[in-house]
């Protein structure tokens, strides 16, 4: 690589995922392109947020990310050697740095472990560390996610939603991971204790030098948690950039879509709603064009025949005809 | 007279409070949001009102009346015949609120012919024209449509169709959204207080989204564990809550503190079933508690416009009174 | 001659005049002992073959799922009886034979399960923390699924105890004059009329048996399940 980034930690190159779908007998399989062509970098202690709705494929990315799936191609790079072409045993080396977090901590952990072997599997796993040097490290991550000691023999149904998932932050980190993808962390739980939670994953962040990459559908989160953000529509980036950019300028018409649908609570920062038209078109049989011409106002014969590419605008990059165009009247759709 | 009025509705599963005298009323054409996180017994107090809490659950109150009739001393057959006609609900999760072996046609129709009845090409129009009312692209070829060929929005569509099928009084949406993509979730919000208008229901809208609510209701009640905490008109709740534990949700939201580093977050979890604090529920968690919140539970104050259950209520400035 | 229970003959004696209750004891070891071994076996077999198809999916899960359709579209004591007949005839080969019957049973109940578990997140955060399959299968996956096949499995005993009669009466399984249950069960049919204790003390040693397995089965489950320990 000619421009070595020192602080780069994670770095994906034109990832993408299709699957094969079979529809039966006298039907063609369909394709169905999860990912399309994502490239992104995540520097070291910085939050990539993925922003998108159910179907867009940002879990599928997630997943991509830990190495659950294989992306059907593209480069995934971290710090430097390309995670893909490696050999297994390196693989399974590397890929102790990136970890994941899932979105229901009820289904995250297994419901017949206590919270100790949970939390020591990795190391039983991946190292030679003895029992007494496991426990001890166990401890430790526990303190540092606020669990007591007490909760170390105990199973996960004794405890509340909040508090699983800073188990499962804690298995998260007991391997040192420089990477954790954080697949919805903190839909699933209650206000006071998401902003728990999400005061957590920030404080260990600062403490480890964490990267994460924070999936999520709440912009207000992410707004709150980002640095970049990443806006996908249908397997597709349709706009990324630094957080501050894409919130105090949104550009794509389906970003500003999905601000002005996010409820505000007070009224003077209320957007006027953009309405959307429609649903999100089905993967199976996407549409020509920009896949989000259905539902868009600005959209016009080019966008419903030629697919827009990622552009740089300003300090986003934005894939839209209409932006490029500069025919989307953002003081009329806004009024 | 108000459409729904409560006096001190408790319900109980053996020992266990779920919802803990509360009293609240719904006016004609009123938006009323319920908020509180999971467990606070929102839910539950919905189902009470519709008569859906199954043994070993008990409910109680000292009225419980819906446009004038007793809800509580009505025959149970003529309060299934009202709930479902003057009062619907609709559900959080709509991929399972519909039966998947039925076509979305069947199942409204069915809802009609329970309560209003007819012949066969009555009903059939009818129900193209209620989902026609919900924004239903293309209603009579989505008639013989399957649940699983329908996405959630649709789902959800259909059915706030059924629970308009009978022109209600009364609408209770479970967290009707919560289950929905943010711009699904903007369209169907909008077509609730759209068809609220137009018919001038009242609508009870259960959600642990403040913002939602801040949005769309007139009057909120903030539940926690069971009890009211506060409530009042939307706008004076959110600008100058009175409870500390509103106070500390609205705090706990991210864009409450756009530009800190940390978010307000509140200590502590909603007391489960077994530990529920001696004194106010909150009194745990609560930054301003002292030794007689921590012993005595506290009142509720003021009048059904605008209550709170606190020993010292904040003022305007967000500080407790002395 | 069947006689009623005298001093003598505690529970009476069966048609060529032996005593009803040391029969009972002594075909206790052997019904027990038929039961154990073919559930044993059935239940291990079953949980190796389930877990590997439901984990593996693809060809591995087909080829298993057909052979066991293949296995459950016979009827089952033709299978056994043919089974037996490869082997020859012995407790032990009719023990296998019944296993091996009433294996697809397990097969099928594990892989449902197994697939069930498969989608949870815990399984994948398992695989993300490094953990091999051998390890997903057995320590992961496996402890999840144990519910169901409990109850299978103490359900299976019984049948185990009836089909073994079955097979003892065509002369495939325990031989005559060996005392065990099931073909004392089935020999004393044609009594059943004029000697009702014949029949009904063998009938109800079975049912004493599989109502104490199903609840140690019970016991078990709730046992190994954590939820139900505070």
């Amino acid at each position: 690589m000619s421009n070595t980034n020192k602080n780069l930690v994670l770095k994906g190159t034109e990832l993408r995922q299709h699957y094969v779908v079979s529809q039966g007998f006298f039907k063609e399989d369909a394709l169905v392109k999860a990912v399309d062509g994502i490239s992104f970098e995540l520097e070291r202690g910085k939050t990539l947020a993925v922003v998108g709705e159910s179907g867009c494929g940002k879990s599928t990315l997630g997943r991509m990310l830990t190495m659950i799936e294989t992306p059907t191609s593209g480069e995934l790079d971290y710090k430097g050697q390309n995670l893909l072409t490696l050999s297994k045993s390196e693989q399974m080396a590397l890929r102790q740095r990136i970890q994941i977090i899932f979105q229901n901590p009820y289904g995250s952990l297994n419901p017949r472990k206590k919270i100790g072997d949970i939390l020591e599997e990795p190391l039983v796993i991946n190292t030679k560390l003895t029992k007494a040097e496991r426990k001890q490290k166990a401890l430790a991550i526990m303190s540092k996610v606020g669990l007591k000691t007490e909760h170390y023999d105990r199973y996960p149904h004794m405890f509340s939603g909040g508090q699983r998932q800073r188990i499962a932050i804690a298995r998260g980190l007991m391997l040192d991971p420089n990477v954790i993808v954080a697949d919805e962390p903190v839909s699933a739980l209650d206000v006071s204790v998401q902003a728990q939670v999400l005061n957590l994953m920030m404080d260990l962040q600062e403490e480890f030098g964490l990267s994460y990459v924070f999936i999520s559908h709440d912009l207000s989160v992410v707004e709150h948690i980002a640095d970049e953000v990443m806006v996908m529509y249908l397997g597709k980036v349709v706009e990324q950039g630094p957080k501050e950019h894409i919130f105090a300028n949104p550009k794509h018409p389906y970003t500003l879509a999905l601000m002005s649908s996010t409820p505000q609570l007070s009224p003077d920062k209320r957007r006027k709603r953009i309405k959307l038209q429609g649903e999100l078109p089905s993967p199976l049989n996407p549409p020509s064009g920009c896949a989000f011409h259905g539902r868009c106002s600005f959209a016009n014969d080019r966008c419903k025949t030629e697919t827009p590419l990622l552009r740089r605008e300003g300090e986003q990059l934005i894939a839209c005809h209409a932006v490029e165009e500069q025919r989307m009247d953002l003081e009329e759709a806004l009024a | 007279m108000s459409l729904l009025q409560l006096e001190n509705l408790s319900v109980t599963f053996g020992k266990f409070k779920a919802v803990n005298n509360i009293s609240y009323k719904v006016e004609e054409g009123e938006v009323l949001g319920i908020v509180g996180e999971s467990g606070s017994g929102k839910s539950v107090s919905s189902l009470s009102i519709m008569g859906l809490i199954d043994f070993p659950g008990k409910v109680e109150a000292d009225k419980l009346s819906f446009n004038g009739q007793d809800l509580l001393n009505m025959p149970e057959k003529q309060r299934r015949k009202l709930t479902g006609s003057e009062i619907a609900m609709i559900f959080q999760d709509p991929m399972t609120s519909l039966n998947p072996c039925f076509t979305v046609g069947y199942q409204i129709i069915e809802a009609l012919k329970t309560h209003q009845g007819g012949s066969k090409k009555e009903l059939n129009a009818r129900a193209v024209e209620l989902l026609n009312q919900v924004g239903i692209p293309a209603p009579e070829t989505r008639l013989s449509a399957y649940p699983h060929q329908l996405s959630g929005g649709m789902s959800q569509r259909v059915m706030i169709a059924m629970a308009i099928a009978c022109n209600p009084k009364l609408l209770i949406a479970d967290e009707p959204t919560t289950a929905l993509d943010v711009t699904i979730q903007a369209q169907i919000i909008d077509l609730l207080i759209d068809l609220q208008r137009q018919k001038q229901m009242g609508l009870v809208l259960i959600t642990h989204d403040l913002a939602l609510v801040a949005e769309v209701a007139h009057r909120v009640i903030v539940m926690y564990a069971g009890q009211i905490v506060e409530s009042g008109p939307a706008a004076e709740v959110f600008s100058t809550p009175k409870h500390p534990y509103t106070q500390a949700l609205l705090k706990s939201l991210p864009e409450s503190s756009v530009g800190q580093s940390r978010l307000d977050a509140l200590s502590g979890v909603v007391p489960g079933v077994y530990d529920r604090p001696a004194g106010c529920l909150l009194s745990p968690r609560c930054p301003y508690a002292t030794d007689l919140c921590r012993s005595t539970e506290p009142e509720t104050q003021g009048t059904l416009d605008r209550q709170v259950k606190c020993h010292t209520p904040l003022d305007v400035e967000g500080r407790p009174a002395a | 001659m069947a006689r009623w229970g005298n001093w003598s003959y505690l529970l009476g004696t069966d048609d060529v005049g032996r005593d009803i209750l040391s029969r009972l004891i002594h075909g206790a070891r052997l019904s027990i002992a038929v039961g154990i071994i073919s559930v044993t076996f059935s239940l291990f077999m079953g949980i190796l073959l389930g877990l590997t198809a439901g984990y593996c999916k693809g060809m591995i899960d087909t080829t298993i799922m057909r052979i066991v359709d293949i296995m459950l579209a016979m009827p089952s004591l033709l299978l056994a009886i043919a089974i037996v007949a490869i082997l020859g005839p012995s407790i032990i080969n009719a023990a296998l034979a019944i296993s091996i019957v009433s294996l697809p049973h397990y097969v099928r109940l594990t892989r449902a399960a197994t697939m069930a578990e498969m989608s949870r997140d815990y399984v994948t955060s398992s695989r993300v923390i490094g953990a091999s399959p051998l390890r997903l299968m057995f320590i992961c996956i496996l402890p999840n699924c144990l519910a169901p096949l409990i109850v299978q499995a103490t359900l299976g005993f019984s049948t185990a105890i009836l089909d073994m009669a079955a097979l003892g009466f065509l002369g495939l399984g325990a031989q005559p004059p060996t005392p065990e249950w099931g073909s004392m069960l089935a020999d004393a049919l044609q009594f059943v009329q004029r000697a009702w204790w014949v029949v009904t003390f063998p009938g109800l040693m079975i049912l004493i048996t599989v109502l104490a397995f199903n609840l140690m089965g019970d016991g078990l489950r709730d046992a190994l399940d954590p939820k139900l320990k505070q």
